[in-house]
């Protein structure tokens, strides 16, 4: 393991030329993380469409990992439906905690798949796992979830 | 005559710079202002002291116990002396961090007991709205939280020293910033990120001046260069054991003998008494009014061995040695494209502590490229997340050379700079 198998290229294309990175008009919910060793922060911003579709929005400054998680994430999960996101979310926390053995199921996790890399570095852990946190508390907060859940995970 | 300082041989002391990281990567540790490494003496002393003295200190009427608390007390009186001090004015705590709450505490305690005892308190140490506490903007979170504590138990107002865009203290604002309203003034020797070194003797003397306390945060200064705590004009000086190659788990507050007398206690329990009944108690002398519980006996026998091993080294060559690194580092850092140094970039008046940022690079990115060639250094706000703000970083990384460095290991550092300015094509 090598410093650039934890730089793959979907992370360094996404960290370069970030996806939907912008807040939301009208969000349910918002939640501010931020990584108090090293400074890295995730503002991100939840609602539903019409449809009861997940709306997404962020923005943030700090490391390549946490930025380029905060955009896949963001591109991910806009659209699913809350059990859809919870599941992606589950599945990246699961993948972020494998210590690299995992194999990621990419039906899932779409892009996300790259960070796998970042489970055999500890200290990056947090800095993949920081917009995700957001992105849990931010639903708690907007109510969403918690009749799929039946209790707030935050 | 200086004898310089011979970093092979010196590598040979300490058994974790033998060890490999990363794809077997010699390990170049440039993060001594993080923590330092710990030479076979220190290691050695600690186990020697459990293997044959260990025992409860202070107490118990048995040959260990003597032999403990001997081990014990002579430890700091060798630490004692490494700074110019007495023994009784040494104070024993966890880390400095605890040094510099037991100082703030002092203020807090007194102001609290002073509403219902009044007589029980040296006015010194009691705060009000009205009263003024000054740090400077360059203090690590340890030397600024306590008194922001302070403060907001108290009703007094935190003032601080601004910074210069070198990285100095703006110590025009020195007369303003410090005046008749301010009680007690606290602030750094070296900073732990920008490397400067401040004049605490002048901000000392200011702080007398207009009847405050002065405390001094060494924990980056008495590691590297010749500190004889009288010097700094100082009442309270609080700084760390590992930062010194000595154990974690030692922290150390040197005070005036009249100063320690007339604060009250922190931490409070056994150890720490003189008398104790159920409806009151009255306290031991310093240094053991500050020390409750069981104290870190192996801990302060393993500092007193990397005091010794310091000593025999002799801090002037310490700092001179470190001061070649440092020119170099920051002559090798200015060479770089994309590189800006945060804090002074003149080799004056500056410690071997070096933040530095890249152009379109996180900190924590950087850290990662340095630590794929073997280097360690620290990422990230250094607990100084005001100062970082103050230079308009979100973080930084720092390299800070020790005994065992040399400038080869500044040079891996910069190939790792240059490895992740090529990576990610900044």
């Amino acid at each position: 393991m090598n410093v650039e198998a934890l730089y793959q290229d979907i992370i360094l294309d996404h960290y370069k030329h970030p996806r939907g990175r912008q807040l939301l008009a009208d969000p349910a919910g918002e939640s501010h993380q931020v990584n108090p060793t090293c400074g890295d922060e995730v503002t991100v911003q939840v609602g539903l469409d019409s449809d009861g579709h997940l709306l997404v929005g962020y923005e943030g400054q700090g490391c390549s990992i946490s930025q380029a998680s905060a955009s896949v994430m963001s591109e991910l999960v806009a659209g699913f439906d809350p059990a859809q996101g919870d599941d992606a979310r589950r599945a990246f926390v699961e993948l972020m905690h494998s210590k690299g053995a995992a194999e990621p199921d990419e039906d899932v996790l779409g892009d996300a798949v790259a960070f796998v890399g970042v489970a055999k570095y500890p200290a990056r852990i947090k800095c993949a796992l920081l917009p995700w946190m957001a992105l849990q508390d931010a639903e708690a907060k907007a109510g969403i979830g918690i009749a799929q859940e039946g209790t707030s995970t935050s | 005559m200086l004898q310089p300082i011979d970093v092979d041989r010196i590598r040979k002391d300490f058994p974790i710079l033998q060890r490999t990281v990363r794809d077997n990567r010699p390990l170049v540790y440039l993060d001594s202002g993080a923590t330092s490494q710990k030479p076979m003496a220190v290691l050695d002393a600690e186990r020697a002291f459990y293997e044959t003295s260990n025992a409860g200190v202070h107490r118990g009427a048995h040959q260990l116990a003597e032999e403990a608390t001997d081990a014990y007390e002579g430890a700091r009186a060798t630490i004692a002396g490494f700074v110019g001090a007495q023994p009784a004015e040494l104070v024993f705590t966890k880390n400095a961090t605890e040094s510099l709450n037991l100082a703030a505490y002092a203020f807090s305690n007194a102001t609290a007991k002073a509403v219902h005892a009044p007589d029980s308190v040296d006015r010194r140490f009691v705060l009000s709205p009205g009263d003024s506490i000054v740090v400077t903007q360059m203090e690590h979170h340890a030397n600024l939280v306590p008194w922001q504590e302070a403060c907001a138990k108290t009703g007094a107002t935190l003032r601080w020293i601004g910074l210069t865009d070198e990285g100095r203290l703006d110590l025009e604002a020195l007369d303003s910033v410090i005046d008749e309203t301010t009680r007690v003034v606290s602030v750094v020797h070296q900073s732990n990120i920008l490397g400067t070194i401040n004049p605490v003797q002048a901000i000392m003397g200011r702080a007398h001046e207009v009847g405050a306390l002065g405390v001094v945060d060494a924990c980056q200064s008495i590691p590297h260069m010749p500190v004889d705590v009288h010097d700094l004009g100082a009442d309270l000086v609080a700084w760390s054991g590992h930062k010194m190659l000595g154990p974690t788990g030692i922290g150390l507050l040197w005070g005036r003998s009249e100063v320690l007398q007339a604060m009250p206690p922190f931490v409070s329990g056994g150890s720490m008494i003189e008398t104790v009944f159920m409806e009151h108690s009255t306290y031991a002398e310093p240094p053991k009014r500050f020390e409750a519980g069981t104290p870190m006996v192996a801990q302060s026998v393993g500092l007193a061995a990397a005091v010794r091993y310091l000593d025999d080294l002799g801090m002037d060559a310490v700092a001179a040695h470190e001061h070649d690194l440092t020119g170099y580092a920051l002559g090798q850092l200015e060479e770089l494209r994309g590189v800006r140094i945060i804090g002074p970039r003149d080799n004056v008046d500056r410690g071997s502590a070096v933040s530095f940022v890249v152009d379109g690079l996180h900190p924590h990115d950087v850290g990662q490229f340095l630590d794929d060639k073997g280097v360690a250094v620290r990422v990230g706000h250094h607990c100084a997340w005001p100062t970082c703000r103050r230079f308009g970083v979100p973080a930084t990384t720092r390299i800070s050379p020790y005994i065992y460095n040399d400038r080869a290991d500044i040079d891996i550092a910069m190939e790792g700079i240059m490895a992740a300015q090529k990576f990610f094509g900044v």
